[in-house]
């Protein structure tokens, strides 16, 4: 019986199996103990404080990119957010409605269109028409990013609840956008807030959409129609200078956008266990 | 009656706002399509459509331009960016889903999310910094040195040993779209019903066979979509790519040389554009990156349709 | 009397800390039909699963006691659970075809695990298996067809086909025609009939009458224990036991 040659074939495809996950997860752990041993020495009081010293003088903070990667993000998140939540809801909500058809499609679609094109987008909506550079293109690049994804997650949730719920409401007398209010839109909330924070953690990791929208400001502004800096971008501003101390920069601030996309998606995967 | 008005124009109101942010949905989509037709259109129509995506020709003082170059270097990273990439993936969605008892396979499902979140810039930064200078002294150089000695016909192949160029490239681009890709083949992996894996086992298989013979074939609908849609990732990439290939505007000849995507001479060049004709050069490079990123989409949907079985299509 | 072919001695399994099947002891005759009873969650299954270490894909779970096939312990130390399925095959509850393959490479496909690749050995034994599963008429002109197009009793029985093909000294079946019509039901009922000529059959059915018309003895499970065992017509006449009249009366489960 060839049992043995079987037995050993098992054997080499567990071996091989095993050294397949290796390779995937130990570049993860060089490139996680990289990032953590070169940006913490630059993690300190002026990097969270000072703006950007000039070029090639060491000193200076990423004040006005943190700052700006949260005004960006959260501008976007109330955009997409709207948008998406709007699709999401109307796709599982009203199944017979004559939308749902291309918003399907879109949903498809969208997700599979290109960070930076995105970006092209934005520049010719809003940028040319606007005249300059702003953060507000920023966030309509990263809106159109966070649709798909706050879309398809909403309806994914919205649709695990059982329809007994919405025939419950409606068998009390309540209208249809009450049931939709007040019963199913409470009933599926964690799940919401996850779809929508895994899209938040999406968009701020990204670059590319805000290379020519934001563009990116080394000083510190609150206004969203001049532009403005966020993390992603310094990074590679920093990463592709001849400056040691920018480079120093840029590993700092790879740390903390990395710290702060795990809080988010720590934060999303409890919303959506509650 | 004061009910009924309640309940009637509240659900009136309500639709409508539904209605309009889903408008507002689709306007957003068909608005990015047609803006960047519409950005392209100029030099489709100085160089033709054709005339634009197949001429290899890029060069902004002469004002001649074609996505050629551009849409090799997509393609061939890409692809050798899956190729290196499809082996380790399906494996660590196997241990996932089939070897690792439940605990470690939890953990490595974790791990392999977390790298799937890790933004395209920072794996840019540690490309530069550490896998450049590995790449160019531990494989390119070396590389280089012996085909100096005893095959000189290779060196016009191997291209300059920088360390900057489509090889480093590809490799950055191979891992992150590890994860994903693995992430997509461990959810078809997990579609196979229980009941399946039982029968194989009651004819007395042994695990790798139940794994050859009924979880690969029953999961390949997924797994081949997963595998498109891993490549539709790619050569969508930016950041990373741009950091790390060289952005040459020619095509690339070499395996360590300098080369460009679609993407990366958008990222590249777009603020720098000097003059209508570049500028809407590169929109239209960002139309064709459109029509390839949607049709490798169609061809995902279209494996999952038809290469699915029983009810594992989503 | 026939000859002992399988049997139970004192046999426990453990899902975690409890105890799904307590202490049973049941002996499994040469080429007789066996039927396993008794309510939903009474165990049956879970000491069928035992009975080819269908158990071992389970880390949870934990089987005591003894499982003799030919006088051999299955859960020996050294013994291969691989050998051991090899020997007692299963059915299950729902049909399980594999969907990528055709008819033919699905009663084939035990042999092709062995490395059988010689075509007309291969087609001989597929004609055989699925003469002795009762289809070779309705699927003769299409076993390059796929599986999944057949009709569920037909799919059912090219499960039992497959099972066949690798000529087990035992088959397993658990509650083979629950997910079947009536007719079907029929058809694999004067099926097992004709099969204990040539192979040991423990059945785990839901369905009394289904026990009685089938099989030579029952064992009445309830709660992970065995309450009673005997020749099917005194178990269902004449039951020893209050509970297990209780049950087949149909006062309750």
């Amino acid at each position: 019986m060839n049992l043995r040659r079987r037995y050993l074939r098992d054997r080499i495809m567990v071996a091989f199996v095993y050294l397949g996950t290796l390779v995937v997860l130990l570049p993860l752990g060089f490139i996680l103990v990289h990032v953590f041993l070169s940006g913490v020495g630059a993690l300190n009081w002026d990097f969270f404080t000072k703006p950007p010293a000039p070029p090639g003088e060491p000193g200076g903070g990423m004040l006005p990119a943190i700052v700006g990667t949260f005004v960006i993000d959260l501008m976007a998140l109330a955009m997409g957010g709207a948008l998406g939540l709007g699709g999401g809801v109307l796709m599982a909500e009203y199944p017979e409605h004559p939308l749902n058809r291309p918003l399907r499609l879109v949903a498809n679609v969208l997700g599979g269109v290109p960070a930076i094109l995105m970006g092209l987008f934005a520049f010719v909506v809003v940028v040319l028409p606007m005249g300059g550079f702003s953060a507000f293109s920023g966030s309509v690049a990263l809106a159109v990013l966070m649709i798909p994804i706050i879309m398809r997650a909403t309806e994914e949730v919205l649709r695990m609840l059982p329809w007994e719920l919405r025939e419950a409401g409606l068998a009390l007398g309540l209208p249809r956008w009450r049931v939709t209010l007040s019963l199913v839109l409470p009933a599926a909330k964690g799940g919401i807030v996850t779809g929508l924070l895994l899209a938040l953690a999406r968009a701020a990791g990204e670059a590319a959409p805000l290379l020519f929208t934001a563009f990116g400001n080394s000083f510190l502004s609150f206004d969203p129609l001049g532009p403005m800096d966020s993390l992603p971008l310094k990074i590679y501003v920093y990463a592709i200078s001849p400056y040691e101390d920018w480079i120093r920069q840029a590993w700092g601030a790879a740390l903390l956008l990395v710290l702060l996309l795990m809080v988010t998606n720590y934060l999303a995967r409890r919303a959506v266990r509650r | 009656m004061k009910a009924r008005l309640y309940g009637k124009l509240g659900d009136a109101l309500f639709t409508a706002l539904l209605v309009a942010l889903a408008l507002g949905v689709l306007g957003v989509a068909g608005l990015l399509a047609w803006e960047l037709w519409v950005g392209g259109a100029p030099a489709f129509r100085a160089f033709g459509f054709w005339g634009f995506t197949l001429s290899s020709e890029w060069n902004a003082v002469s004002e001649r331009f074609g996505a050629w170059p551009f849409l090799i270097g997509t393609v061939v990273t890409s692809a050798a960016a899956l190729i290196l990439a499809f082996f380790p993936s399906l494996a660590a969605a196997i241990v996932v889903a089939e070897y690792a008892p439940r605990r470690l396979g939890e953990v490595v499902a974790y791990l392999i999310d977390l790298l799937a979140a890790l933004p395209s810039v920072v794996y840019g930064l540690w490309g530069i910094f550490v896998l450049v200078p590995l790449v160019r002294d531990h494989v390119e150089q070396p590389l280089f040195l012996w085909s100096a000695e005893h095959a000189p016909a290779l060196m016009g192949l191997l291209g300059p040993p920088t360390g900057i160029g489509m090889f480093s490239a590809v490799l950055v681009l191979a891992l992150m779209i590890l994860p994903y890709a693995s992430s997509l083949a461990r959810d078809a992996i997990r579609l196979v019903p229980r009941e399946q894996r039982e029968a194989m086992y009651a004819l007395g298989a042994t695990r790798w066979e139940v794994v050859r013979r009924v979880v690969l074939p029953y999961a390949r609908g997924g797994i081949f979509a997963g595998v498109v849609l891993a490549l539709a990732r790619a050569i969508g990439e930016t950041m990373a790519v741009t950091m790390l290939i060289g952005n040459s505007g020619q095509l690339p000849y070499s395996v360590f040389g300098p080369a460009a995507t679609m993407a990366s001479v958008i990222a590249n060049e777009f603020t720098e554009a000097e003059g209508e004709l570049h500028l809407a050069s590169l929109l239209a490079v960002g139309f064709l990156l459109l029509l390839l990123s949607l049709a490798v989409n169609l061809i995902a949907d279209f494996i999952l349709r038809r290469m699915s079985v029983g009810e594992g299509r989503k | 009397m026939e000859a002992l072919r399988m049997e139970t001695e004192n046999l426990t399994v453990y899902y975690g800390k409890h105890a799904g099947v307590r202490g049973v002891s049941l002996p499994v005759y040469d080429r007789t039909i066996t039927a396993l009873i008794g309510p939903s969650g009474c165990g049956k299954t879970t000491f069928l699963r035992a009975l080819n270490r269908m158990h071992d894909l389970n880390p949870v779970v934990r089987v005591e006691g003894r499982v003799r096939l030919d006088d051999e312990d299955i859960y020996a130390p050294g013994v291969d659970p691989v050998v051991i399925r090899r020997k007692v095959g299963m059915v299950f509850q729902r049909p399980t075809p594999f969907p990528t393959m055709s008819i033919f490479e699905n009663v084939v496909a035990g042999l092709r695990l062995v490395g059988v690749r010689d075509r007309d050995r291969l087609r001989e034994v597929a004609e055989r298996s699925l003469r002795q599963a009762a289809l070779w008429d309705e699927v003769k002109d299409r076993l390059n067809e796929p599986a999944v197009g057949l009709s569920g009793g037909q799919q059912q029985r090219i499960s039992i086909a497959r099972a066949l093909a690798v000529e087990p000294e035992v088959l397993l079946m658990d509650e083979p025609t629950s997910a079947l019509d009536p007719i079907s039901t029929q058809a694999i009922e004067d099926l097992l009939v004709d099969l204990k000529e040539q192979v040991t059959i423990v059945i785990v059915t839901h369905n009394m009458q289904q026990a009685a018309r089938v099989s030579d003895r029952t064992a009445f499970f309830l709660d992970g224990e065995m309450i009673e065992f005997g020749p099917t017509e005194q178990l269902f006449t004449n039951p020893t036991d209050p509970r297990t009249e209780a049950y087949i009366t149909g006062r309750f489960g």
